[in-house]
C-alpha cells in the first residue's frame, strides 16, 4: 500500500506494508542510510531520529504511526541544538566505528532542545538508551556539556 | 562526497612502471565518487613477487594535490587510517588538509601485514607497528620524486629545495609550487631506492606525536558508509535461518508461504542454513519468519554451561601439558609458608558489535565481488575462492568501514563472508546484501571462549612468592584454522595461555598447563584475546598475595617486577597519577592491575563504590600505557577508554550461557553491555617513549577486569573468581 512520509521536510510515497518500522522504510525505502539499525528492539537507540521533534526509536514505529509526522533523521537535522552537537562530536573526536553515532547525535540533540544545560545525571538519563560498543560515553558526556556551552 | 570507499579507481600498482604510469594517467582521477563500481576485478588483478617492497602502493598524488593514502588495514574505529596516513604524510610533508583515505583491495602480495608473513588482515593490534617503516618509506619515496621534479624544471640542485605542508620550494630563486603542480614531471623520475632514503630523525617529526584530526569522517552526519548501507543496483537483502543449535543441518525445509510473502524474490538452501532474498530487509524478515524448517540435530551441540563448567574444574584438577616451567612449582608449593588457591571461570562472549554482521557479494561470470567491513583480506579471499571454484584473484574484495568489529570480522572460517557468497552464487548476476539481525549476531556463534583457571600460588615466611601454579582449561582458538601451525605449538595455543605463559613477576617456580577441550561452540578471538582471561585471574592472585604478604598492592608489583622497566613505568605512572595511598571517601575502595599484551603496557588504577544496599560502581580509572612511540595521542587515549569500557561490559555485565544446545540471550535485553550511566571517569596518562610504535586497540582492556576486582576485594574483603563480577549479599 502507499504512505505518505514526510523526512527532512521533503515528501515520499513509498509503496510499503503498515507494519515495515520506520528504520527500514526510512533505510530502504527513502534510502536515507544515517540512520543506523543495531538491535531492531529498541535497545541501543542507533536508530533513533526525531518524530515531530521526540527522539524515537525507529525500529519499533510502524510506518503506519508515523505517516503524516515530521520526521527528522541525521542527514536532515539543522536545529542550533543539533549543530553544536555535530561540531562538539568532531571537536572532540568523539565517534570511533560510528556506527551508533547517529543515534548518539539524535538523542543528544534532542536532549539539548528540551534543556539547554544538562546536569551529569540528566545527561545519562536522555543517553542510557544509546548503546556504543566502541565505549566512547566519556567523549559523548563531555561534547555534550561542550555543545550546551557553546548554546548558553 | 565520501571518502574510504571503492577500489574502483585504487592505484593497482603492479611496478615501480605502473607507478609511473598511474602517477601520469590518473591525473585528477583522485576524489572518488560516491558511484561504487559494479565491475569485477579480475582484470584489475595484478601479481607482484612476493617480498617486493613497493612503496607506491601505498600513496597517489593527484593534480588537485590530492594526496590518496592506500589503506592496507581496516578503520573499525581504532583510528588506523589516521595513523597510517600519518606516517606516510609525515616523510611527504604533505599538508594534513590534503590526505584522503581509500581502503586497499585484497592483495597480499603488495598489502600483507609484515607480521603475519605473507597474509593481508588486520589485528593483534599489528597495524602501527608493521606499517611504522613501511608507510614513512613510502611517503619519502613520493617525496624525493617530487623533490627531482622541482629541481628539473628550476634547474636548480635538489639538495637545496624544501618542502612542508605540501610546497615545494626554492628559496634563492623564489620558485615554488604545489605537489600537484609537478606529480606529471615527477612521474618521470626513477624511483629512489629505499636505501638511498634518509627518514626523519624523530626531532623533526611535525605530525607523528601530534593528535591530528581524524581522517575517517562522515561519523557525525550519517555520510559514513558501512556494509550496512550500500545499495547496488539491483541488490536484494538476505536474511538466513539458521540452525538453533551449532552443527545443525537442514532435513528438509517449506518456503512456500515465504515465496508468496511481498516483496520476497527467492529461498535458496545454503550450507549455513536457509537464506531469504527479498527485495528489503523487512520483507526478507517476514519472509525468513514464515518458513518451516525441520532440522537434522544429530551431530549438533546440546551441552550447557553447567556441565562445561563441571568438566572443566574437573580437568583443573588433573595436570595438563606443559606451557611454561621454571624450577619445581609442586615442590615449592608443598613448602610454602602460606598458599593461596582459587578456581576462575569466565564465560563465553560476544563481540556484539553494533554493526551486525553483514556482507555484500556479487557472483558472474568474472568471478566473485565482496564488499564488507574486511578484516581478514587473505583469509576471506582464499575461503570464498575454494568454495565457489574461484581462483583468488577471482575475488576482488572492496574494504568499507566497519562498525565495530573487536576481532569478529576476523573469523578464521570467513563465516559470514562465506555465507553472502554462497546465497549470491544462487543469484548470479545479482548483488546480495547479507544482514544479519542482533539475534543471529548473538546466536550464530563465535565467542570468545570461556576459560576455567585454577592457580595456586605460594609465599615463603618472608612473604616473598616462591610458587605458582596454573592450570588453564579451554577450547583453542587457533585449532583447526588456517593459523594453528602459527598459533598451536606441541599441543599449546599460545591463544590459551598467553599472558600466564608470559607471567612477569620474579617468581622462581612456576608452572603453567594447559587443557586444550573439543566443545562444539564456534569460538574466535576477542578484543585482547588470551589476555582477557589470563589478566584477570593472574592479577587477582597477585592481589591476594599482596594481602597474604600484609604487602601493599603496588609495591608487592613493583618489587616482583624489577626486572621489567616497562612494567614499572606504567605502574609507576599510574600509581602516582591515582594518588594511590590517598584517603577514599566511606565505602570506596581502590585496586591496580598491570598487564603487557601486544608489545604494550598497560596499568590500571580502578577507584569503586560499594553501596549500603550490595550494588557498586567503578567511579574512576586512571591509565598508563607505554605502547612505544605515541603517533597520536589522542587516539591512543580514545583507544585506552574505549578498551577500558569494551573490558567493563565483561567485567560487569556480560555472559553468553548456553542451555541444552541453545544459546540463552538473544539481543541488548540479556547481553548487557555497558552503557553510559556505568561509565566511569577516565584518565590516560602515556608514558613517554622512543621505543618502536606498538598497538593500542586491545591492550586497555585486559586490565580493567582484575583491577576492578582488586578494588571491590579491598573494600568488601571478598574474593572474585567469576566474571562478571557480583558481590556476595
Amino acid at each position: 500500500m502507499s504512505i505518505t512520509l514526510q523526512v527532512n521536510g521533503v515528501s515520499h510515497e513509498l509503496d510499503t506494508t503498515p507494519d515495515t518500522p520506520l528504520l527500514w522504510a526510512i533505510r530502504d525505502h527513502v534510502r536515507l542510510t544515517g540512520t543506523k539499525f543495531g538491535c531492531g528492539m529498541s535497545m541501543c537507540g542507533a536508530c533513533t531520529v526525531h518524530v515531530d521533534g521526540k527522539p524515537t526509536r525507529s525500529c519499533v514505529t510502524p510506518v503506519s504511526a508515523a505517516a503524516g509526522k515530521a520526521i527528522t533523521t541525521i542527514e536532515g537535522i539543522t536545529s542550533p541544538a543539533a549543530k553544536a552537537v555535530q561540531q562538539a562530536w568532531t571537536a572532540l573526536e568523539v565517534p570511533q566505528c560510528g556506527y551508533c553515532q547517529s543515534g548518539q547525535i539524535m538523542s543528544a540533540a534532542a536532549l539539548l532542545e528540551q534543556n539547554s544545560q544538562p546536569s551529569d545525571a540528566e545527561i545519562d538519563a536522555a543517553m542510557s538508551g544509546n548503546i556504543c560498543r566502541c565505549a566512547t560515553y566519556a567523549r559523548i558526556r563531555s561534547a555534550i556539556k561542550q555543545a550546551a556551552d557553546q548554546l548558553a | 562526497m565520501r571518502r574510504n570507499l571503492s577500489n574502483g579507481h585504487q592505484g593497482l600498482v603492479s611496478s615501480r612502471r605502473d607507478f609511473l604510469k598511474l602517477v601520469t594517467t590518473v591525473g585528477a582521477g583522485l576524489t572518488l565518487a560516491m558511484n561504487l563500481p559494479v565491475a569485477l576485478a579480475a582484470d584489475a588483478a595484478v601479481t607482484v613477487t612476493a617480498g617486493d617492497f613497493e612503496p607506491n602502493a601505498f600513496v597517489r598524488i593527484g593534480t588537485d594535490n590530492s594526496v590518496t593514502v592506500i589503506m592496507k588495514h581496516l578503520e573499525m574505529g581504532q583510528g588506523t587510517f589516521t595513523g597510517l596516513a600519518t606516517l606516510l604524510a609525515e616523510e611527504l610533508d604533505a599538508d594534513w588538509s590534503q590526505v584522503v583515505a581509500e581502503g586497499a583491495p585484497a592483495d597480499a602480495a603488495r598489502y600483507n601485514n609484515l607480521n603475519w608473513g605473507t597474509m593481508q588482515g588486520t589485528g593483534g593490534s599489528s597495524a602501527m607497528a608493521n606499517s611504522f617503516l613501511q608507510m614513512r618509506t613510502a611517503g619519502a619515496t613520493a617525496r624525493a620524486m617530487l623533490i627531482e621534479a622541482a629541481a628539473q624544471r628550476w634547474k636548480v640542485p635538489a639538495t637545496e629545495i624544501q618542502v612542508s605542508q605540501g610546497i615545494l620550494s626554492h628559496a634563492a630563486s623564489g620558485n615554488s609550487a604545489a605537489f600537484g603542480e609537478l606529480v606529471e614531471l615527477a612521474a618521470q623520475q626513477p624511483i629512489p631506492d629505499a636505501q638511498s632514503l634518509r627518514l626523519k630523525d624523530p626531532a623533526d617529526f611535525a605530525y607523528i606525536g601530534q593528535s591530528l584530526p581524524r581522517l575517517d569522517r562522515g561519523k557525525t552526519d550519517g555520510s559514513a558508509l558501512f556494509t550496512q548501507d550500500l545499495q547496488l543496483e539491483g541488490m536484494l537483502t538476505a536474511l538466513v535461518a539458521h540452525p538453533p543449535r551449532f552443527g545443525g543441518k537442514v532435513k528438509q525445509f517449506d518456503a512456500a508461504k515465504a515465496l508468496v510473502s511481498p516483496g520476497v524474490v527467492d529461498v535458496v538452501q545454503i550450507p549455513s542454513g536457509i537464506a531469504v532474498l527479498a527485495t528489503d530487509f523487512w520483507s526478507a524478515k517476514k519472509g525468513r519468519d514464515l518458513l518451516s524448517i525441520d532440522w537434522d540435530e544429530s551431530a549438533a551441540f546440546a551441552g550447557s554451561t553447567d556441565d562445561i563448567l563441571r568438566e572443566y574444574r574437573a580437568l583443573a584438577e588433573q595436570p595438563g601439558a606443559v606451557a611454561r616451567t621454571d624450577g619445581d612449582a609442586t615442590e615449592a608449593l608443598a613448602n610454602a609458608t602460606t598458599v593461596v588457591e582459587a578456581v576462575f571461570d569466565m564465560p563465553y562472549l560476544a563481540h556484539a558489535a553494533m554493526e551486525p554482521m553483514n556482507a555484500v557479494a556479487l557472483v558472474n561470470d568474472a568471478g566473485c565481488e565482496i564488499w564488507n567491513g574486511e578484516q581478514f583480506h587473505t583469509v576471506d579471499q582464499a575461503t570464498v575462492a575454494a568454495a565457489l571454484g574461484l581462483k583468488p584473484e577471482q575475488v576482488k574484495i572492496n574494504m568499507l568501514l566497519a562498525g565495530g568489529s573487536f576481532g569478529r570480522r576476523a573469523n578464521p572460517h570467513s563465516d559470514y563472508v562465506l555465507e553472502a557468497a554462497q546465497i549470491a552464487k544462487a543469484r548470479r548476476g545479482t548483488p546480495v546484501k547479507l544482514v544479519w539481525t542482533r539475534e543471529d549476531d548473538t546466536r550464530a556463534g563465535y565467542y570468545r571462549p570461556l576459560y576455567v583457571h585454577k592457580v595456586r600460588a605460594g609465599l615463603d615466611a618472608s612473604g616473598n612468592p616462591v610458587a605458582w601454579e596454573q592450570r588453564i582449561v579451554g577450547q583453542s582458538i587457533g585449532k583447526g584454522t588456517a593459523f594453528e601451525a602459527f598459533i598451536v605449538k606441541d599441543g599449546i595455543d599460545a591463544t590459551s595461555v598467553e599472558g600466564a605463559s608470559t607471567l612477569p613477576y620474579q617468581i622462581p617456580n612456576m608452572q603453567v598447563e594447559l587443557h586444550t577441550v573439543d566443545q562444539g561452540v564456534p569460538v574466535q578471538w576477542w578484543r585482547s584475546v588470551g589476555h582477557t582471561h589470563t589478566a584477570f585471574s593472574t592479577e587477582v592472585i597477585i592481589d591476594e598475595l599482596a594481602r597474604a604478604a600484609k604487602q601493599d598492592p603496588v609495591d608487592f608489583r613493583l618489587k616482583l617486577l624489577a626486572q621489567h622497566p616497562r612494567h614499572l613505568g606504567v605502574l609507576k605512572l599510574a600509581a602516582e597519577k591515582a594518588d594511590w595511598g590517598s584517603e577514599l571517601p566511606k565505602g570506596w575502595g581502590r585496586g591496580v592491575a598491570v598487564h603487557e599484551s601486544f608489545n604494550s603496557f598497560v596499568a590500571q588504577v580502578a577507584e569503586v563504590s560499594v553501596q549500603d544496599n550490595g550494588s557498586f560502581k567503578v567511579e574512576r580509572v586512571v591509565c598508563a600505557v607505554d605502547c612505544g612511540l605515541a603517533i597520536n595521542p589522542d587516539i591512543i587515549r580514545a583507544q585506552m577508554e574505549g578498551g577500558i569500557g569494551f573490558g567493563l561490559s565483561a567485567a560487569l555485565l556480560s555472559e553468553i550461557t548456553l542451555k541444552d544446545g541453545q544459546v540463552v540471550q538473544s539481543n541488548f535485553h540479556d547481553y548487557q553491555v555497558l552503557r553510559i550511566n556505568q561509565m566511569p571517569t577516565i584518565e590516560v596518562h602515556i608514558v613517554p617513549s622512543a621505543e618502536p610504535p606498538t598497538g593500542v586497540g586491545e591492550p586497555g582492556t585486559p586490565p580493567i577486569a582484575p583491577a576492578v576486582a582488586n578494588a571491590l576485594s579491598a573494600v568488601t574483603g571478598q574474593r572474585f573468581q567469576h566474571l562478571p563480577l557480583k558481590l556476595n549479599s
